[in-house]
C-alpha cells in the first residue's frame, strides 16, 4: 500500500512540476504576480511529494518487501540495516529517485531562501529548476520506475553488490548528487538571467552560495569515493582516472572555476558572459556524468545501468538543456556588457588565469575520456586512454595552478604589481624551498617527485596563511584582528591550503610508498620498510551475509608492538562475489596497509603489505577544502544575500 | 556479454593482482616489469591495468612481460611485442602516432587558444574607459544599496 502511495506521489509530483515549469514562466513574462506566486507552493509540494515517494522506497527496502522488483534485485533479508537503507540508492532506479529528491529539495530551498530575489527572477529560476525536474520525472516514470511490482514475489532477494556494502559508499552517492544537482541551481540562475537579459553584481552574489554549496558537496563526495577505493579495492589506489571518476571530477573543476569567476562578477561586474557559460557547462558536465554512468557508452567499474534506451533519454535531456541554454546564451551574450576596468596585472587577471587553467584542465580530462569513442568512430582505431595519459597530460595544469595561486590570491583588485606581491611572499617561498631541500637530502633514492610536491604543497599552504596574515594590517593587535577577519577570508585560506595539502600528499604517497608481496609462513616474521610483520593465525569467520577468511598479523616496529591487523577475504554467497577487506593501521605520517590472499601449496599465505606515507593527508586536504568552503558560505554577506533577513520596508535603519 | 566480463573479472579464480610466484628474483627487472604492467590494460576488465587486475588473462600478460624482460628485451621492445599480439587497445598510455596527436595536442592547443582569448580580453578591459551610463533604475539602485549596506 505504501509503495502504491509512493508511486502515486511520484506521479503527482510530476504533474506539479509541469505546472511549476509553465505557469511562473508565463507569469514572469506577462508580469502577472498571481501566476508568479504559483512557483513557491508548487516547489514545496514537489519536494514533499518526492520526499514521500523516496520514503516509501526506503520503507520497502527496510522491510525487505520482495514483491518489489527493485528490492529483489538489490537487497537481501540478511543484509545489515545500514546497507538495506543505502541499497535504496545503490542501484539505477533508486539513485535517480534520490537525484530527483535533491533536484526538488534545491528548488524548495530556492523558494525558502529566495525572498530577497526580484520577483520575476525568482519565478524564472524556479520555473527552470522545475523544467529539469520534469525531465527527470519523465525519465524515471517512463524508463526506470522503481515502484514496479512482481507478480510472484521470491522468498529472498539477490543481495546488493558486496563492494557497495560499505559505510563510505552509503554516503558517497548522496553527497555527489547534492553536488551535481546543486549545479542545476546555478544553471537555473544562469538561464533565468539570460531570459531576464541582465546579469549584475547582485546576480553574482545570489549565485555564489549555490555554487559554493554544490562545490563543497562535490568535494566531499569525490573525497569519500576516493577514500572508499583506497580501503576497499585492495591495493590502496585512490584515483584511477576511470570514466566515471572523471565524470565527477569535470563538474568539480568547472564548479571551482565558476566559484572564482562569480567573485569577479560580484565584485567587479566583469567576466559576466564567461560566468554564465561556465554555469551552463558545469551543469552540462553533471548531465554528461549521469549519461556516462547510465548509458554503458564507456566501460567503467561504476556503470550500473547499461541500457541504450535510457542512455538515449538522458542524451536527449542533455541536448535539450545544454543545447537550449547555449542557444539562449548565443542570443543574449552581447547584452551582458562588462563594466569593471582593470589592469593586466590584477586580481581579476589572476582569476582569469585560474579559470583558464581549471577549464583547460577539465577539457583535457574530457577529451581523454571521450577519445576512445572518437578514435573508434572517426579513425577506426580501438584504443585505451588510461592513468598514464591523464597523469602526464593533466598534472601540469594543476602544478601551474598551485604555483600561481599564492601570488594571484594576494594581488590587489584593479591594478597590482607582480614584484610587490611576490616580494611579500618571499618567506613562504624560502621556507618551502628549505623544506623541500631538507627532504631531498633525507630521502633515499633520488626521485624528485616527493620534494617537488612538498615544495608545492608548502608554498600553497604557507602562502595562503601569509595572505591571511597580511590582511591584519600593521601595528599591534594583529592576532586579535586575525581572529575577527571575515569568515570568507578564513575560508579562502583554509580551502587553498587544503588543496596544497592534497597535492603534497598525492606526490608524497606516489613517491615514497613501499610495497611487499610474499608468501608468509605462519609465525615467521618478515620486514617491510621499518616494520616487522608476523602472520599469527588465519581463521574462518561467519558474518551476517558473508563468510570470511581472517588473518591476524602482528605489526611491530623496533621490537615494540604497534598493533594487530586483521585483513579479511570475504565471500558473499548470495551475490556470488569475493571481496578483500584490507586491514589498515591509520597513522598521521603513514598507513600500513595489509591484504591477505590465498593459501599456497606449502601452507603459507599470500600477504601484500604497503607502507603508504601521508595517505590520510589526501582526504584531510579534501576535508579542509570543504571546510573552507563552508566557512566562506557562513560568511555574513551570504546569509544576507540569500535573503535570510527581511528587507526593511520603510527607510534605512540607523547604523 | 557485459555480465560475462564482470564475472570474469571478479570470479576468475582466486587471484589477486601480482602473485608472489610471479615476482622476478632480479629487483631491477622486477621493478621494470611493474612499471610496464601499469601501462598495459587488462583486456577483459573495465579500465584496470594488468598490475591491478585479478583476471587470469592479466596474469598471463604479466608473466609474458617478465618473460620478455628476462629474455633481454628493452622496455619498448617488450611493449611492442605485446602490442603486436594484442593490438593498440592494450596500451593505457596511447601512442603519439597517427590521429593520436590530436589527443596529446588538444590540451596544449586549447591552453594557447584560451590564453590568447584571455589576453585579448584583459587588454580590452585595461583600455576601456569607465562606462558612464548606469543601467540601473533609481529604484533598483536603492535596492542594491540596501543589500550592500546590510
Amino acid at each position: 500500500m505504501i509503495t502504491e502511495l509512493g508511486h502515486f506521489a511520484l506521479i503527482l509530483a510530476f504533474m506539479v512540476a509541469i505546472v511549476q515549469m509553465v505557469v511562473p514562466m508565463i507569469g514572469a513574462q506577462k508580469r502577472w504576480n498571481s501566476w508568479m506566486a504559483v512557483a513557491e507552493p508548487a516547489a514545496n509540494a514537489q519536494f514533499f511529494l518526492t520526499a514521500f515517494a523516496f520514503g516509501a522506497l526506503v520503507w520497502a527496502f527496510v522491510t525487505s518487501d520482495f514483491s518489489l522488483r527493485l528490492v529483489v534485485l538489490n537487497s537481501h533479508s540478511a543484509k545489515p540495516m545500514l546497507y538495506k537503507i543505502s541499497g535504496t540508492w545503490g542501484n539505477h532506479e533508486g539513485s535517480i529517485l534520490l537525484w530527483l529528491l535533491i533536484v526538488t529539495l534545491f528548488g524548495a530551498m530556492a523558494a525558502w531562501f529566495g525572498a530577497g530575489l526580484p520577483a520575476t527572477l525568482r519565478a524564472r529560476v524556479l520555473s527552470v529548476q522545475s523544467a529539469i525536474a520534469v525531465a527527470f520525472f519523465a525519465f524515471i516514470l517512463f524508463t526506470s520506475n522503481p515502484f514496479l511490482r512482481l507478480a510472484v514475489p521470491p522468498f529472498d532477494g539477490q543481495d546488493l553488490n558486496p563492494l557497495l556494502q560499505d559505510p563510505g559508499l552509503a554516503l558517497h552517492p548522496p553527497f555527489l548528487y547534492l553536488g551535481y544537482v546543486g549545479l542545476s541551481m546555478t544553471f537555473s540562475f544562469a538561464v533565468a538571467a539570460l531570459i531576464e537579459g541582465r546579469v549584475d553584481a547582485a546576480w553574482g552574489r545570489w549565485v555564489r552560495p549555490w555554487t559554493l554549496a554544490a562545490w563543497i558537496f562535490l568535494t566531499i563526495g569525490i573525497g569519500l569515493g576516493s577514500w572508499w577505493a583506497y580501503y576497499e579495492l585492495g591495493w590502496g589506489g585512490f584515483w584511477f582516472w576511470d570514466p566515471v571518476e572523471n565524470a565527477s571530477f569535470m563538474p568539480w573543476l568547472l564548479a571551482a572555476a565558476l566559484l572564482h569567476s562569480a567573485i569577479v562578477v560580484e565584485k567587479r561586474e566583469s567576466l559576466k558572459s564567461w560566468t554564465i557559460l561556465l554555469a551552463i557547462l558545469a551543469f552540462g558536465f553533471s548531465l554528461i556524468g549521469t549519461f556516462i554512468v547510465r548509458s554503458g557508452l564507456l566501460t567503467s567499474v561504476h556503470a550500473f545501468a547499461n541500457d541504450p534506451e535510457r542512455g538515449v533519454f538522458i542524451l536527449m535531456i542533455l541536448a535539450v538543456f545544454t543545447g537550449g541554454a547555449l542557444i539562449l546564451f548565443a542570443m543574449r551574450a552581447q547584452a551582458m556588457e562588462a563594466k569593471g576596468v582593470f589592469g593586466m596585472v590584477s586580481r581579476e587577471s589572476a582569476l582569469v588565469v585560474n579559470n583558464i587553467l581549471l577549464a583547460v584542465g577539465c577539457f583535457v580530462v574530457f577529451f581523454g575520456t571521450m577519445w576512445p569513442i572518437l578514435a573508434e568512430m572517426f579513425f577506426d582505431r580501438k584504443l585505451s586512454v588510461g592513468p598514464p595519459f591523464f597523469n602526464s597530460a593533466f598534472t601540469p595544469f594543476m602544478v601551474a595552478l598551485g604555483l600561481v595561486m599564492p601570488i594571484g590570491a594576494m594581488l590587489p583588485w584593479k591594478r597590482g604589481k607582480i614584484g610587490r606581491t611576490a616580494w611579500s611572499l618571499r618567506y613562504a617561498f624560502a621556507l618551502s624551498v628549505a623544506i623541500a631541500m631538507l627532504v631531498w637530502a633525507m630521502q633515499t633514492g633520488r626521485s624528485a617527485l616527493g620534494p617537488v610536491g612538498l615544495f608545492l604543497g608548502s608554498w600553497m599552504t604557507i602562502g595562503a596563511f601569509l595572505d591571511l596574515w597580511s590582511r591584519t594590517g600593521r601595528g599591534s593587535n594583529r592576532w586579535g584582528r586575525l581572529v575577527r577577519l571575515p569568515r570568507a577570508d578564513w575560508g579562502k585560506a583554509v580551502a587553498h591550503s587544503g588543496l596544497g595539502i592534497s597535492m603534497f600528499a598525492i606526490a608524497g604517497l606516489t613517491a615514497w610508498q613501499a610495497e611487499d608481496i610474499r608468501v608468509a609462513q605462519m609465525g615467521e616474521p618478515f620486514d617491510v620498510g621499518a616494520f616487522t610483520l608476523t602472520l599469527e593465525k588465519v581463521e574462518q569467520v561467519k558474518g551476517p551475509n558473508y563468510f570470511s577468511t581472517m588473518g591476524t598479523i602482528l605489526l611491530e616496529k623496533d621490537g615494540q608492538t604497534v598493533t594487530e591487523l586483521f585483513p579479511e577475504k570475504r565471500d558473499y554467497p548470495v551475490a556470488r562475489m569475493p571481496t578483500t577487506e584490507a586491514a589498515i593501521d591509520y597513522r598521521i605520517m603513514r598507513d600500513v596497509y595489509v591484504v591477505i590472499g590465498d593459501q599456497q601449496n606449502d601452507g603459507g599465505w599470500t600477504v601484500r603489505t604497503y607502507i603508504k606515507p601521508f595517505a590520510n593527508w589526501i582526504w584531510a586536504g579534501c576535508l579542509l577544502m570543504a571546510f573552507g568552503g563552508a566557512l566562506s558560505l557562513s560568511d555574513r554577506r551570504f546569509r544576507v544575500a540569500a535573503g535570510a533577513r527581511k528587507v526593511p520596508t520603510d527607510g534605512v535603519p540607523a547604523e | 556479454m557485459k555480465r560475462l566480463i564482470l564475472i570474469m573479472c571478479f570470479l576468475a579464480g582466486p587471484l589477486w593482482a601480482v602473485q608472489p610466484d610471479e615476482v622476478l628474483d632480479d629487483p631491477v627487472l622486477e621493478s621494470r616489469a611493474r612499471d610496464l604492467s601499469q601501462e598495459l590494460r587488462c583486456l577483459v576488465c573495465r579500465n584496470e591495468s594488468i598490475d591491478e587486475s585479478n583476471a587470469e588473462l592479466a596474469r598471463d600478460l604479466r608473466l609474458l612481460v617478465r618473460e620478455r624482460l628476462v629474455a633481454g628485451d628493452s622496455n619498448d621492445e617488450a611493449i611492442d611485442f605485446i602490442v603486436d599480439r594484442y593490438g593498440e587497445y592494450v596500451l593505457l598510455k596511447p601512442t603519439t602516432t597517427g590521429a593520436n596527436w590530436l589527443l596529446w595536442g588538444a590540451g596544449p592547443a586549447m591552453l594557447l587558444l584560451a590564453a590568447g582569448i584571455g589576453l585579448i580580453y584583459l587588454r580590452g578591459r585595461a583600455k576601456t574607459p569607465r562606462a558612464q551610463d548606469d543601467e540601473l533604475s533609481s529604484k533598483e539602485q536603492e535596492r542594491l544599496r540596501q543589500i550592500l549596506d546590510e
